[in-house]
């Protein structure tokens, strides 16, 4: 499978490195040249410069031929706008944001790309580690 | 009418001034707190301090009755965001977006935000209507509404030059608005006739576009004069 993935921070570049370990082609997209480093010097996948709700950027990442596209960069809203972009323009039917706001998140399902919250997640499993403590 | 407004830049304030001076309702939100401070004196209880791109921040301002909503960040993806969340969470009757980056409009369109202002494509249109040898200029799009008004030359082979007004035909869907002579402008009964070297002002229906150019340019290629006046945008940000 081809998964392409905006935003090269820690979810991004570890994101990236997982699929390809598991046997995915793999694009990464960071507008900083810099963020190339967290993938590491053996990092097999493509590394494309540019923001990710820039049309030509998304065109260089071959978008259009992704089988899953993901948005992980540190902007909600660029995560959504960009999410949507993807399924809208270029046609990708998995089309998956990280949103840190819950409302957001659950809101923007609705424009049928996927949501992931990381703040929904970490208080489940936080409610979750203190029940098991109290035990 | 109930406005809000998202984003207290200098075209957020001054829509604001300008909303509240007619008598409307207003509310402004910002978010960078040393705007916030500087006009907060002036305005009152008309701004806001907030991310207006977060669902409980519009909520608080009373985006649920608001009878307009204008997103006007610096930020495209914020006023996008703004827009979705107005349509979306609270059946806003009217959503008016910005849009700062023009290679961010198509995103605009292909999500559905059809109320759009790009003051980068605007002045484009206005500076192409005064460089001195324009064929035809696109001079405003209403998407949602299904009209446009453009400016085109009247060529010396026309066959409508040197007719009078009330009898000439127009393509379907084209309505002659005004006559641009010496740089003036002629309601169609005061211009009485139109002659080679004038302008015309036509509002017409998008796709009567190319009839048009041919009637008023018949020596003119239609697809190169669309192009000279197309709106484009090249290189970086």
């Amino acid at each position: 499978m081809y998964i392409v993935i905006a935003g090269c921070g820690r979810v991004g570049s570890s994101l990236a490195r997982q699929l390809l370990g598991e046997g995915h082609e793999v694009c990464v997209i960071d507008e900083s040249p810099e963020a190339l480093s967290l993938l590491g010097d053996d990092f097999a996948g493509r590394f494309v410069i540019g923001q990710a709700i820039d049309w030509e950027t998304l065109h260089e990442a071959r978008v259009g031929e992704a089988d899953a596209y993901v948005t992980a960069t540190d902007g909600d809203n660029t995560n959504i706008v960009s999410a949507q972009i993807a399924r809208e323009h270029f046609g990708v039917r998995c089309s998956v944001a990280r949103v840190f706001d819950p409302l957001r998140a659950d809101l923007f399902e609705q424009t049928g790309i996927r949501t992931v919250c990381p703040t929904k997640d970490a208080q489940e499993l936080l409610h979750e580690a203190v029940g098991s403590c109290l035990l | 009418m109930f406005i809000v407004i998202v984003g207290c830049g200098k075209v957020g304030v001054n829509t604001a001034r300008s909303l509240l001076h007619m008598g409307h309702e207003v509310i402004v939100i910002e978010q960078r707190k040393s705007r916030y401070d500087l006009l907060v004196e002036e305005l009152g209880e008309s701004l806001m301090f907030g991310d207006g791109t977060e669902i409980w921040v519009l909520e608080k301002a009373g985006i649920a009755r608001a009878d307009l909503v204008v997103a006007v960040t610096g930020d495209d993806e914020d006023n996008i965001i703004i827009s979705q969340i107005a349509r979306l969470k609270f059946s806003a009757p009217k959503v008016v977006a910005r849009v700062n980056n023009p290679f961010n409009q198509p995103t605009f369109d292909v999500l559905g935000i059809d109320a759009t202002i790009c003051a980068a494509a605007n002045m484009l249109r206005l500076i192409m209507h005064e460089l001195p040898a324009h064929k035809f200029v696109p001079l405003l799009t209403l998407k949602r509404e299904n009209i446009e008004v453009v400016e085109l030359e009247v060529g010396e082979t026309s066959p409508l030059a040197n007719r009078r007004i009330a009898d000439l035909v127009l393509p379907d869907g084209v309505l002659l608005s005004a006559v641009l002579r010496d740089g003036k402008a002629l309601l169609p009964a005061q211009a009485a006739e139109i002659v080679p070297g004038d302008y015309v002002i036509c509002l017409l229906e998008p796709g009567s576009e190319t009839e048009l150019i041919h009637a008023f340019l018949p020596d003119e290629s239609v697809a190169a004069v669309q192009a000279e006046g197309e709106i484009e945008f090249y290189g970086g940000e």
